[in-house]
């Protein structure tokens, strides 16, 4: 067997308990053609693709492969059959070089591990690819596109002809991502490979699927060839009858005084490295600066000596042109709000009670603090107040935060940074993997907090978050700020190339 | 050559001898934790399997008249240790560290216990290889009279090295130690690969014990161990998970614990029970001086929950 193949889903669902994950759904994915898998967070497609690979047993339903019904009880056997999937958190070894991790995932590793006879094996096999990789480096020395490229080599060397791609582009700079979904697509045409393509990015779908499934809800919600659909019709089987709330439009506020400003900050990774090298910008009342960059780029970084969470190697932070060391009293005094990257272990204590974690900014101070004694009954009022104007869906106050879903816990967050006087906002990813109702609403949060008069300071991996919030746009590469542009001047091209150093 | 000519020569040369046979429970208890510690787990449990395995060591060989059945018996032991270990911590939200100390307690008790008529018989000793014989000199051939263990560890040593890097086996442990989600993507079995891992870590520490009460000191007794079972985890990580590297702070420690004695035989008696700490010393000092407030150990392996 050599080739493409194709695979059909039909009838399939699955249920956790009570909750259906996935409701009859039925998909035909042709041979040598790439598919779109569409939806929403929560919409199923990952319980889809668990169940077509064998992590998950379907409760109903049957699987086509290449016209013949298969069962496939786990990951091996999908190997068996030809299929293989690149997971969007990669699944590479980190101490392993690629020659390990590539070695390692043969169905038939020998006993006794012969390198050189591997090595040129390995060659061999990569001669014959569009595209190679370093084979000595260990994984964790990778950048995240070569990581992807290792990975997509890893599932072709174990003969994989049926790609799942889960979000592949979402650490690529977009050249990265162009030429990556190009070299799938060729593939794809010389009938090497049939690809799933697991999305939520229209672009993609438009310039490299041939035809696309939405699901929503756990339910097939629409599909059809990509060249007789719109944007707008995919968009509406996505989110189906309702409408996010508008935006808040951009009031026309001149700048003000510089609120935030970093000088030659430099700051080390948790491996010793050095990440942030000698980071310099300003942020001014009532704009947002926005910087872009692929993950693992120093932004995180940067973002925790801001918090407080890392120490500075050097340089300095001004806020409100006084030195600011991220000390509680300074964060008080100059009321500094901080929505960080993945809020539930970096802005919470999961197990404390939505309460409790909606006061972790003024606990401390009247009226929740009455010398030694804390009052619940305060604490559980200002949060039943910020639960009604955020709008967080919780079972109540009480509630351990970690019991609720990502885009409340972000919300409850925001209630708890936003609901005061804010004077700087630093945000990071602030809508990574929320649905679309959760990105409208915390946009238009951020997007208030700069018309009220806020220095915003927006961190994110979403290129397209940026140049719609941003006023201004800063581009970190290696450590460092390497392209500054306006909103207005923004060339996609140009900010692309300098995310990937060029 | 008499004894007087040697002078100040007495001390490395005891501190030599000293160090491959106080080296020895080191570097077995040791190399068995640096595989369990590879596969993502610890097990601080081992300084009960060490004693239990001195005490079931000693009496198989008491019983039978053969050392290597005593030995053998101590590494059987040390995998039911080992097993016990793996299985608890198999269950979910268990501690790896918060039962190995449970074990820790619960070896030395049970091997007390069950060790009472085991304290004034004398079993058959291991026997050693007199490298020294060359030598005219009585402190020399002392020296070098290298027990048997001490040369299967010393010829393990590169073996697990090898292992680790070029066998299906050795990659399937790193793995899992380092991605257990990558590992599962490849079907493999993380807890099924710790538990054998562990079992693996028990036997060799069963066979550090039997080491101590078949050998050096070479009777049973409830003094026999001050700690190297414990400190042999600290010393994995000091090693940095590398078996040479083992080998290497084994006998550092090995011969760190024999100065004192050394001393003692040149005369030096001021401060004794402060030499005698220098194993300890050692110890705190190594991780002073490793230690950093702003990095992760280079080369932990990435599932080991001290270091996660």
């Amino acid at each position: 067997m050599s080739g493409a193949f194709s695979l059909e889903v039909a009838g399939m669902s699955k249920r956790f308990g009570a909750l259906a994950a996935l409701d009859d759904v039925s998909m035909r994915v042709d041979a040598g053609s790439v598919h779109a898998l569409l939806g929403e967070n929560g919409a199923g497609k990952s319980t889809l693709v668990k169940c077509i690979m064998g992590f998950y047993h379907a409760d109903e339903g049957s699987l086509l492969v290449d016209g013949r019904e298969e069962a496939v009880r786990n990951p091996r056997d999908a190997a068996q059959f030809g299929l293989g999937m690149v997971y969007q958190h990669f699944t590479l070894v980190p101490s392993m070089t690629v020659l390990e991790n590539l070695v390692m995932a043969r169905a038939d590793t020998p006993e006794m591990i012969d390198w050189g006879r591997e090595r040129r094996r390995l060659a061999d096999f990569i001669a014959g690819m569009p595209f190679s990789a370093p084979l000595d480096t260990p994984a964790h020395g990778l950048a995240a596109g070569e990581k992807q490229k290792a990975e997509i080599l890893k599932q072709l060397y174990l003969g994989a002809r049926f790609l799942i791609l889960d979000e592949p582009t979402s650490v690529l700079t977009p050249q990265e991502a162009d030429q990556m979904l190009g070299t799938i697509r060729d593939m794809a045409r010389e009938m090497r490979l049939t690809a799933l393509l697991i999305t939520h990015k229209f672009r993609e779908v438009l310039a490299y699927a041939d035809a696309v499934t939405v699901l929503r809800k756990g339910k097939l919600a629409g599909t059809g060839k990509v060249a007789e659909l719109t944007v707008d019709k995919m968009a509406a089987m996505m989110i189906g009858e309702e409408r996010p709330a508008a935006p808040v439009a951009r009031a026309d506020v001149a700048p003000g005084a510089v609120r935030l400003a970093v000088e030659d900050l430099k700051a080390d990774d948790s491996d010793g490295a050095e990440a942030v090298r000698g980071v310099t910008l300003a942020v001014r009342a009532g704009e947002i600066v926005g910087i872009a960059g692929v993950s693992g780029n120093g932004q995180s970084e940067l973002v925790e000596v801001l918090a407080g969470q890392r120490d500075a190697t050097g340089g300095r932070m001004l806020v409100e042109g006084e030195v600011y060391h991220a000390a509680r009293a300074e964060t008080q005094r100059h009321h500094l709000a901080l929505l960080p990257e993945e809020p539930l272990r970096n802005a919470c204590v999961g197990r404390m009670s939505v309460a409790e974690n909606m006061a972790m900014r003024n606990f401390d101070r009247p009226p929740m603090a009455n010398g030694l004694w804390l009052s619940a009954r305060a604490m559980r009022e200002a949060a039943r107040d910020l639960i009604r104007r955020y709008r967080v869906k919780t079972p109540g106050p009480d509630a351990p935060i970690a019991s609720l879903s990502g885009g409340n816990v972000q919300r409850a967050v925001l209630g708890r940074e936003l609901g005061g006087e804010v004077h700087i906002l630093v945000a990071a990813n602030p809508v990574f993997g929320l649905d679309f109702a959760a990105v409208a609403d915390i946009h238009s949060q951020i997007v208030a907090a700069r018309n009220r008069g806020a220095a915003v300071l927006l961190v994110s991996e979403d290129l397209d978050e940026l140049l719609d919030l941003s006023d201004r746009l800063l581009v970190m590469s290696e450590g460092r700020i390497v392209l500054e542009t306006t909103a207005a001047a923004a060339d996609r091209t140009a900010i692309g190339r300098a995310m990937a150093g060029h | 050559m008499n004894d007087a000519s040697l002078g100040l020569w007495t001390v490395p040369i005891a501190v030599l001898g000293g160090a491959i046979r106080v080296s020895t429970p080191f570097l077995f208890v040791s190399l068995g934790e640096l595989v369990t510690e590879k596969s993502g787990r610890i097990n601080l449990g081992l300084e009960g399997t060490l004693i239990m395995g001195a005490m079931s060591g000693f009496g198989v060989a008491y019983l039978t008249g053969s050392p290597w059945l005593g030995v053998l018996a101590a590494g059987l032991v040390g995998v039911m240790f080992g097993a016990l270990h793996a299985a608890i911590c198999s269950l979910p939200r268990v501690n790896d560290i918060a039962v190995g100390i449970a074990l820790m307690i619960f070896g030395i008790g049970l091997a007390f216990y069950l060790g009472k008529p085991l304290v004034q018989p004398k079993a058959p000793t291991l026997p050693a290889l007199p490298l020294g014989f060359w030598s005219d000199i009585p402190q020399v051939r002392a020296a070098l009279e290298v027990n048997a263990l001490f040369i299967v560890g010393l010829v393990f040593t590169p073996i697990l090295s090898w292992a680790l890097a070029n066998t299906r086996w050795g990659l399937i442990v790193r793995m899992v130690g380092d991605s257990s989600e990558a590992a599962r993507a490849l079907g493999y079995s993380p807890l099924w690969v710790r538990l054998y891992a562990t079992c693996f870590g028990g036997f060799m520490a069963g066979v550090g014990g039997s080491f101590l009460s078949l050998y050096y000191p070479g009777s049973w007794s409830e003094g026999l161990s001050s700690g190297q079972g414990i400190t042999a985890v600290a010393l994995v990580i000091f090693a940095r998970w590398n078996p040479l590297a083992c080998f290497g702070a084994s006998l550092l420690f090995g011969g760190a614990g024999a100065l004192g004695p050394a001393l003692q035989a040149v005369g030096v008696t001021s401060g004794t029970y402060l030499l005698n700490a220098a194993p300890y010393f050692l110890t705190l000092l190594i991780l002073v001086f490793s230690s950093s407030s702003r990095r992760r150990v280079a080369g932990a392996p990435g599932e080991l929950s001290v270091t996660k």
